[in-house]
């Protein structure tokens, strides 16, 4: 399993917390060919990404071959304090997965 | 169901590739997830896309801004950025109208979430990016061309 694949930044102003996070990962399309074997690369993606606050869902990103190489995502939610824990975790179409929690500052 | 006849081939020829790569163990069954809305994201063009996602491809003009480069150098990064101003938003899905797969990503907004995303998507042409917004089941849409000079998506 792929461990530390996630960056995160979680930071209150005023009544908005914005998250911003950087993942590791290859995101293979399926359709690049190998230069030197010209066989196939194979579909190497992450599909799903689930943000969580103190356990419930603020965010899930549902993601296609279309998201680039190391992904980079942001977005935005109410209703968190300071202190509060964030987790992210993604899974990918191989069944690979990793999480990490974040204290929003 | 009007399916031009060249297209049933070829999606099916698809389809049966999928199933050969499944049989091969190039897939894992988790590539098979539940939730994950394998036809919208395999559908070959922006209007099969959104509505394999949404079951509609009407949409109407909303308070959507979409922030993209308008010439991207390198199209297997384009940053894009969508907010909108608008309640009841529940999901926003990016498009790149031209790929091979439109489709870039699906975005479930949670209680409290604001509807705003960025991120970074692969365009191998330039075309129109498209970001959908349902709120309230009626989906508003708004698009901003980027220009590609690399395309972005493998070859």
């Amino acid at each position: 399993m792929p461990s530390n694949t996630i960056k995160i930044r979680a930071r209150k102003q005023g009544e908005v917390t914005t998250v911003k996070a950087l993942i590791s990962h290859p995101m293979e399309t399926g359709l690049r060919k190998d230069s030197k074997t010209g066989e196939k690369i194979p579909a190497h993606f992450i599909q799903e990404v689930v943000a969580e606050l103190n356990g419930e869902q603020v965010m899930k990103g549902l993601w296609g071959i279309g998201i680039s190489k190391n992904p980079y995502l942001s977005f935005k939610f109410t209703g968190a304090s300071s202190g509060d824990t964030l987790k992210l975790s993604w899974s990918d179409n191989k069944g690979q997965s990793d999480s990490t929690t974040t204290k929003i500052r | 169901m009007n399916m031009k006849r060249r297209t049933f081939l070829r999606s099916s020829a698809a389809a049966s590739a999928v199933g050969v790569a499944v049989g091969a163990g190039l897939l894992s069954p988790q590539a098979v997830l539940a939730a994950w809305p394998k036809k919208a994201f395999e559908a070959e063009s922006l209007d099969g896309a959104m509505e394999a996602l949404t079951g509609k491809t009407k949409t109407s003009e909303g308070d959507i801004q979409i922030k993209a480069p308008d010439i991207a150098e390198n199209g297997a990064v384009v940053p894009v950025t969508v907010s909108a101003e608008m309640d009841g938003a529940e999901s926003i899905a990016i498009f790149a109208a031209k790929n091979a797969n439109p489709l870039t990503s699906d975005w479930k907004l949670g209680p409290g979430a604001k509807p705003f995303v960025s991120t970074r998507i692969k365009m191998g042409e330039t075309s129109d990016v498209v970001a959908v917004v349902n709120a309230g089941g009626k989906l508003y849409s708004a698009r901003k061309e980027v220009k590609v000079t690399i395309g972005g998506c493998g070859g």
